[in-house]
């Protein structure tokens, strides 16, 4: 059928929570009521990216992108944009140069931006199979199966430069030919979906928009290494990518394109989905294996790499999301026009979960070699409120901060290692003044300790004699000689500790240890915590001159330790104040200080 | 989340059903588990002694996994499960500062149940909601750009919900 227009509703999980599934519902009762079903074709699709303005709908071909949308705006859509041809004005996305009706390609959280690995998410529906096709979707795995040799695939990626994207930056095509020259009965490929790294999604908005895209690339990977057989290991707190998949899985099936001789080539490979228990070590590639085998998710020592020794002892490629979801781009449109993106060292694009202080936060995804500037500035739209920029982190737990000196440094794998960060999976949490970077280290040791699996002692006991010592600074009893003591304990960790988890954990103190110095002296010789993040270092006072003695700070107080008459000033008893800082956010005369 | 209770029998079919159902599978332990949870509510002592049985794994090893796994809990949990976010995202968003009232609204900590039985405390690590951030989850429904001084209200509303349910139950009944 052709329809006149389109209605895209976001059906990510951002928008989803922010009812766009009752949009969706609503717009489809309402072209019913108004008779104009066939003429217009109402679709859900995969994340936008900009989850800041959701949730959005986007109406075709008028391009029209509607953004903050609430259910009660489905009529007011259908009526005046479907039947009367004039678009809703007000809910139209108003960028700050011009208000005139603009293509989402234009709009500036768009513009610098590159789309390889979220190019469905948005576009199709994720739960019809036929609109994947339609974008040129199984076409690789089908040119693969009739016309490459696993060589002639492995060659391709070779010459892309595809580099895995789960954090270490392994090249892929080394990682699949290891596993191809194995010989054994029996191989698998799994796609490592645990993403565990806290503050990213871009993994989970990859599975939830566009499923079909790591079927077809775990098909064409099983094919190059000689398996049959799959697993996805997904996160179990991703209950909508888990049905989208299991959606896309049975209809790959039903069109041949999973199970028994897929497209009549002879080839046989199916997939089964296996969800993550809640343990940040299980997206350790060893330790996801250990899970998969239903044990203990703990990690194993490494050599054998699972290329060679893997799930059930057999040769495994696993990969991660994103780096299964550029397969296929690569094997259809050509490793040279793959490698024609990005920098030297690091090719294609990258997905980052843009978080935190930042105005425009949601999923970016950008040429390798972008600069930070253009991701926080460009696309990002500033930092929330107008305050001042201080430091991004990324790689999350595994990472450090970029400081706004390094702000025009392009993006890649080798740079970022030079600052003493890492690209990690993507996350990308922006960071303003009223962060305090001791606090920051001590919120990611905290989580790595949390998560630690105490296999292994460097970890288990480094990791919380180090949490202990970042404690006690934030506190104000840290003397000088923690800070060496912390040195001592990170390198002992990253050298002998077991795996990643423990290896990299003191890197986010390190880190700000290396910019922020001056703020760990701060806490350490003068009892202060510049940004007032850390409690037992703050103190809140009130200015007599400015207080008009109203009492609402006294009646608030949750310990009663604000006393004075009717209009006069008011005093805070700092003995028995417990720093909650009630009276400073309620007292509308700014007359309560924070220091 | 289900905390319905069902008599000794038909949890034990309901049990029996999910282990043949699931057994063949190569590591069927931790799929096993999560179904049994996701039916049962929380895995009890009657329940791994079961698995461990029907699966020939000595039961220590069954309780290694389930402690080793923050999804699995052995204790029922309430009707509701509260769970606030306290990935990165949302822990420099004001996620601490959600927690805080909320333990003070509650009157619980986390890990523990409401002695009505109606709310549990848990936190996460990311719910890849982030971009909302901070994000609180309750059961399934994730609630977003949650300031501290709208959680009485939010608590509220499942407070009816948990009415309305018992009131129809009582009607039927
Ligand atoms: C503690 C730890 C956690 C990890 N978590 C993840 C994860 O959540 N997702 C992921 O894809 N890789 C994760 N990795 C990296 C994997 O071990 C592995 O390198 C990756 O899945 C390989 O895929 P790639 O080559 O496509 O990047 C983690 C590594 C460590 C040490
Ligand atoms: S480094 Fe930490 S997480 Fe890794 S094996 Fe050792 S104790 Fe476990
Ligand atoms: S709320 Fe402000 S003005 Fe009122 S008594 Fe307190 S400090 Fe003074
Ligand atoms: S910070 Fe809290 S405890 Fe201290 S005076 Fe203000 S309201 Fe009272
Ligand atoms: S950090 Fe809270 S949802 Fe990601």
């Amino acid at each position: 059928m052709n329809f006149k227009q389109y209605i895209l509703v976001c059906g990510g999980t951002g928008c989803e929570s922010s009812k766009s599934d009752e949009i969706y519902r609503n717009l489809l009762s309402a072209a019913e009521s108004k008779d104009v079903k066939s003429d217009v074709q109402i679709l859900k699709t995969g994340c936008f990216g900009l989850c800041e303005k959701g949730p959005i709908v986007k109406v075709l071909p008028d391009e029209s992108f509607y953004v903050h949308v609430k259910p009660e705006d489905a009529t007011e859509i259908i009526e005046e944009h479907v039947i009367k041809g004039r678009e809703v004005k007000r809910l139209l996305y108003d960028t700050s140069d011009s208000k005139a009706n603009k293509a989402m390609e234009n709009l500036d959280f768009y513009q610098k931006q590159f789309r390889i690995v979220l190019r469905n998410c948005g576009v199709i529906n994720p739960e019809d199979i036929d609109e994947y096709i339609a974008r040129d979707g199984y076409a690789a795995l089908s040119k693969v199966l009739s016309e490459m040799t696993p060589d002639d695939v492995i060659a391709e990626l070779k010459i892309s430069g595809l580099r895995g994207r789960g954090g270490a930056g392994f090249p892929t095509w080394l990682k699949w030919n290891l596993t191809k020259e194995v010989e054994s009965d029996q191989k698998y490929v799994v796609c490592n979906a645990d993403e565990g790294d806290p503050g990213a999604y871009m993994d989970r908005s990859t599975l939830e928009g566009d499923p079909h895209s790591l079927i077809e690339a775990m098909a064409i990977a099983a094919y190059t290494i000689g398996a049959d057989y799959g697993y996805i290991y997904i996160r179990a707190e991703y209950p909508l990518a888990i049905n989208r998949l299991k959606i896309a899985m049975e209809q790959a099936r039903g069109y041949g394109l999973l199970g028994k001789d897929i497209l009549g080539s002879g080839f046989n490979f199916d997939l089964e989905i296996r969800l993550g228990a809640g343990a940040f070590v299980c997206g350790e590639e060893t330790a996801l294996i250990a899970s998969l085998e239903g044990e203990r998710g703990m990690p194993r020592p490494r050599p054998p790499f699972p290329s060679v020794k893997g799930v059930f002892g057999k040769p495994t490629v696993i990969n991660n999301v994103e780096t299964w979801a550029n397969v296929p781009v690569i094997l259809h449109k050509g490793g040279k026009w793959f490698a024609s993106i990005g920098t030297e060292d690091s090719k294609g694009t990258k997905v980052f979960a843009l978080t935190g202080k930042i105005n425009n936060s949601g999923l970016v995804e950008v040429p390798m070699g972008t600069t930070l500037r253009e991701i926080v500035y460009d696309i990002g739209g500033g930092i929330k409120d107008g305050k001042k920029f201080k430091a991004v982190q990324t790689g999350g737990p595994s990472g450090g901060v970029i400081t706004a000196d390094y702000i025009d440094t392009p993006i890649d794998y080798a740079s970022l290692q030079k600052l003493g960060s890492i690209m990690g999976s993507g996350g990308m949490i922006i960071m303003d003044e009223d962060d305090c970077m001791v606090d920051v280290a001590k919120f990611y040791l905290d989580f790595t300790v949390d998560e630690s699996c105490g296999k292994c002692a460097p970890c288990r006991v480094g990791g919380k004699t180090m949490l202990h010592l970042l404690e006690g600074i934030t506190k104000g009893k840290g003397t000088m000689d923690d800070i060496e003591k912390m040195k001592k304990i990170a390198l002992g960790m990253s050298k002998a500790s077991l795996c990643g988890l423990g290896q990299t954990a003191p890197n986010p103190v390190l880190s700000t240890l290396r910019y922020f110095e001056d703020e760990y002296l701060a806490h350490i010789q003068e009892k202060r915590c510049p940004a007032g993040k850390c409690k037992d270092l703050t103190v809140y006072e009130i200015i007599s001159d400015k207080c008009i003695g109203c009492g609402l700070c006294a009646r608030r107080c949750p310990v009663s330790c604000i006393s004075g008459e009717k209009r006069q000033p008011h005093v805070i008893d700092q003995e028995k104040c417990i720093k909650c800082g009630e009276c400073y956010s309620v007292c509308k005369f700014e007359a309560v200080s924070k220091k | 989340m289900s905390s319905t209770l069902y008599t000794p029998t038909e949890h034990q079919d309901l049990l029996m059903n999910i282990i043949e159902s699931l057994k063949e599978q190569k590591g069927a332990l931790i799929p096993i588990l999560q179904s049994a949870q996701d039916s049962l509510g929380y895995l009890s002592e009657e329940t791994l002694k079961t698995i461990s049985r029907e699966l020939s794994i000595p039961y220590s090893e069954v309780t290694g996994v389930v402690s080793f796994y923050s999804y699995f809990t052995t204790v029922p949990r309430g009707e509701f499960v509260v769970r606030v976010c306290l990935g990165t995202a949302c822990y420099v968003r004001g996620g601490k500062e959600v927690l805080e009232e909320l333990k003070k609204l509650l009157d619980i900590q986390v890990g523990d149940t409401t002695p009505d039985r109606l709310f549990s405390l848990e936190v996460g690590r990311c719910f890849g909601a982030c971009g909302l951030a901070p994000v609180v989850l309750v059961n399934d429904d994730i609630h977003q750009r949650v300031k501290p001084t709208e959680l009485a209200a939010i608590l509220a509303q499942y407070r009816v919900q948990h009415s309305e349910k018992e009131a129809a139950e009582g009607a039927s009944a």
